[in-house]
């Protein structure tokens, strides 16, 4: 299945959402995202990977540009990553530098509702 | 004002769509450059050189780049290939250039070769996994971010007097099914194993070869089921540089070493450091019958040891040699401890047959071996552990001779055969076991070589397991399916009686209180201890004294022994922490026999049934020393007194006993003679003896008293 990505920017918050296969041939599509929220300085980057499958090395690659690029001092938040992204996840020790949560925090889903499509 | 556009990294041609640039010759390997990979390969006899390029997993070529020759800098090829998807790519090369074994020269440039500085190596992804046969090209290099998030993680630098070893084996310490992991035989599965070597007390584990191997390179099957007999020991490498997949649950992603990265990074959480147990004296490519997969096609004559008529040199037993003091090689060598250091953060390095590393081309030994001097004064490597097997199969034995630059350690062979010989109550031992028990100054202290020279060990992955040596006095190899003829004969073991498996509670209890004195030994003796995993809990291997190729029960970890064995385990635990607890038994220096701080006793002295008369007949099987916890690290350190029995003999004996040198009284932390839960105490709660002056001592038995 194909990658779909899709980027909000509010109040600080990059919200990047995935969906489908996150593979060597579609890494570049979340990793030019990342690069356009940096231009925005976020105070932090939430990816919403509910409805995502499968994460190949590419897309933990993308992972780590992104804390990379964006600096220690903004907060990486992954939510509701499926079991088997993040166990690879764990495995390559990549969970310590990011911050894992099952479901989107409640101030950010009600900011999302509020602005306009 | 703008500054000038930099035009040091931009493509100067054009090879189809690919752009292109004369690359740097140094570092060797694939490496990340602005824009683009630098590719560098060496070969000093290869005419031409092809830089051929795959789609991750496709079967043909994506693209094949010749050098052109205005891109090869005296033997080295290099070039920058730009926009290149690092995720995507799997490359190696193709070599032109004669093929003339008779002159050493293997060239056919119809083999795509994998790039020998390769840091991550596809084709053997997931463990145990069939390859197919018929593609041409097994083995493929792949691109590796050095990305990993260390945080503030470092070597961890424990001073080696202070390091106590264990000897692990990455997939066999958790694929047995009662590991209860969750990724059996991977090095997560050995993470979430690490509360448990926590708790034994090591603080440093030894890790049997984890570069990429074959473990397909053993054509033969078990004699009983019929099934393939897979090489799981790994002393066959394939690539220097790169980790086996797979032992990484992420293997089939690509992302071993990142697996790999976080244990290590996570062991050194939990204070514990990790030694590679590597082996560059002989690689998977075997003899001229062997795989072309690297070094022979690249540039064969430079690799190997060649005889004058072109074939392989075989001082490691198994087919070729490398050729470790050519230039080219040693650097080779150098560049992959120095990049297991600093990308890995490994803490030290086991180094198989290391005799071979002070040959010359030839194979003669030299006597000032540049490697060996080069390891030992690297910088990157400074601070890190360097143990040498001090033998090779070519017969070259030097425990006690390896060239060690005041670095060097060695397996200590001989302290594991006196050991064995006492253990087993031979006569005329007691001699050989003083020098053991002092970090045998008779081999190392006639050029200043201090206790941590020796890598004190009694078993090894390489023989009986400890539960065997007690209960075995022949080999029992018929599962390898040689017929029994491989692996060692002379393996200095005691069946205590039966041989085997006995329902006889004597000869059980006996070995049991074998098994506990070889690791009470062990751990009061001077010098850097090193267990085998599952010694601990009495592993058993039936009797397999070679157990290379059993990736079954046979070489796998039972853990439902840790509960079963419990008393063992128990024992083995407070043994370590005593040994932790006293830094008398942990110098830095050889003890001088002498009372140099003028105490009025010196730092050890010898004794036998009678007080201050050690017994040095041939026909004597007892002997005691004690250590005056005065003289803990040159007096800077005090510590308590300790006094241990040794009994050899088949009777028990009573054992007069010397006062306390700095008064105070005898506690009883270690009996092997008694049963559990008295066998041994936790640090700091032995219990006062109520006798003071004399004390039964069993049967091959150890006793180890502690001055309060």
């Amino acid at each position: 299945m194909a990658l779909e990505v899709s980027l909000d920017v509010l109040d600080g918050t990059a919200l990047i959402e995935l969906m489908g296969d996150l593979d060597a041939s579609s890494a570049f599509r979340l990793k030019e995202m990342v690069e356009l929220a940096a231009t925005r300085e976020p105070k932090r980057l939430v990816l919403v990977l509910k409805e995502l499958r499968y994460m190949a090395s590419a897309g933990l690659r993308v992972l780590i540009f992104a804390k990379q690029k964006l600096g220690k001092d903004v907060e990486l938040i992954l939510v509701g990553a499926q079991e088997s992204v993040l166990q690879t996840l764990q495995l390559t020790g990549i969970h310590q530098s990011v911050t894992l949560l099952d479901e989107l925090p409640e101030s950010l889903a009600l900011e999302r509702r509020r602005v306009p499509a | 004002m703008m500054s000038p556009q930099r035009i040091d990294n931009q493509p100067q041609r054009t090879h189809g769509s690919f752009r292109l640039r004369a690359g740097r010759p140094l570092p060797f390997g694939a490496t990340l450059v602005p824009g683009g990979v630098n590719f560098s390969v060496f070969s000093r006899r290869a005419t031409a050189a092809t830089l051929v390029l795959f789609e991750k997993g496709s079967a043909e070529p994506l693209a094949e780049i010749p050098f052109p020759r205005e891109f090869r800098i005296g033997d080295v090829f290099a070039m920058t290939v730009y926009d290149l998807d690092i995720e995507r790519i799997e490359y190696g090369y193709r070599m032109d250039g004669p093929f003339d074994p008779a002159s050493g020269q293997r060239f056919d440039p119809r083999m795509v070769l994998m790039d020998p500085y390769a840091k991550a190596i596809s084709g053997r992804n997931v463990w145990g996994e069939p390859p197919d046969w018929n593609r041409p090209f097994q083995y493929r290099s792949c691109l590796v971010p050095e990305d990993f998030d260390w945080e503030d993680d470092r070597p961890l630098e424990i001073p080696l007097e202070d390091s106590i070893i264990y000897e692990t084996h990455v997939r066999g310490f958790t694929r047995h099914p009662s590991s209860g992991v969750r990724h059996p035989g991977t090095f997560a599965g050995l993470m979430e194993k690490l509360p448990y070597l926590r708790e034994l007390g090591v603080n440093c584990i030894e890790l049997m070869p984890i570069f990429e191997f074959d473990e397909f390179d053993n054509s033969r099957t078990h004699p009983g089921t019929g099934e393939r007999l897979l090489n799981c020991w790994g002393y066959n490498t394939v690539g220097f540089f790169a980790p086996k997949a797979g032992y990484a649950a992420t293997g089939r992603f690509g992302m071993q070493v990142d697996e790999l990265k976080t244990l290590v990074k996570e062991l050194h959480r939990q204070g514990i450091e990790v030694i590679l147990d590597v082996v560059y004296n002989h690689t998977a490519e075997g003899n001229e019958h062997g795989p072309t997969i690297s070094y022979r096609g690249l540039d064969n004559s430079t690799y190997y040891m060649l005889t004058p008529e072109g074939y392989y040199f075989n001082f490691s037993g198994v087919g070729n040699t490398v050729n470790c003091n050519d230039p080219v090689v040693r650097d080779m060598v150098l560049d992959s401890l120095r990049y297991w250091v600093s990308e890995f953060h490994i803490d030290g390095f086991r180094f198989d047959l290391a005799a071979i590393l002070g040959r010359d081309p030839s194979g003669r030994p030299l006597s000032n071996p540049p490697l060996l001097e080069a390891l030992a004064f690297d910088p990157i490597l400074g601070k890190c552990k360097l143990i040498a097997e001090a033998w090779d199969a070519g017969g070259l034995y030097q425990v006690g001779s390896f060239p060690a630059y005041g670095r060097w350690a060695e397996w200590n062979g001989k302290y594991r055969d006196t050991l064995r010989k006492f253990l087993r109550s031979d006569s005329g031992q007691l001699g050989e076991l003083s020098q053991c028990l002092q970090g045998s100054p008779n081999l190392y202290g006639w050029n200043g070589r201090g206790p941590t020279a020796s890598i004190n060990f009694i078993t090894c992955h390489d023989g009986f397991t400890l539960h065997d040596l007690v209960s075995y006095d022949h080999k029992h190899n018929e599962a390898n399916g040689e017929d029994n003829r491989d692996g060692s004969d002379d393996n200095l073991s005691w069946n205590s009686g039966a041989e085997g498996d006995t329902d006889d509670p004597h000869i059980q209890a006996l070995r049991l209180r074998r098994m506990k004195s070889a690791v009470a030994l062990l751990m009061v003796s001077q010098g850097v201890p090193m267990l085998l995993a599952g010694d601990e809990v009495g592993r058993s291997q039936a009797g397999n004294n070679n157990n290379y190729c059993n990736d079954n029960e046979l070489s796998w970890f039972d853990w439902s022994l840790v509960e079963s064995r419990s008393g063992l385990l128990r024992f083995v635990k407070n043994c370590i922490a005593f040994r932790k607890q006293h830094p008398v038994l942990r110098s830095a220096r050889h003890p001088r026999n002498s009372d140099f701080l003028g105490l009025g006793s010196s730092d050890i002295s010898w004794h036998g049934t009678r007080a201050w008369f050690a017994d040095w007949s041939p026909e004597s099987r007892l002997l005691a020393f004690m250590l005056d916890g005065r003289y803990a690290r040159d007096g800077q350190m005090p510590d308590d007194s300790l006094y241990v029995v040794m009994n050899g003999h088949w009777e028990p004996l009573t054992v007069e006993l010397p006062a306390p040198p700095a008064g105070g009284s005898w506690h009883v932390f270690a009996n092997t003679g008694a049963d559990a839960p008295d066998d041994s105490y936790e640090p700091g709660t032995e219990p006062r003896l109520p006798e003071q002056r004399e004390l039964l001592v069993g049967a091959r038995s150890v006793v180890i008293l502690v001055s309060r």
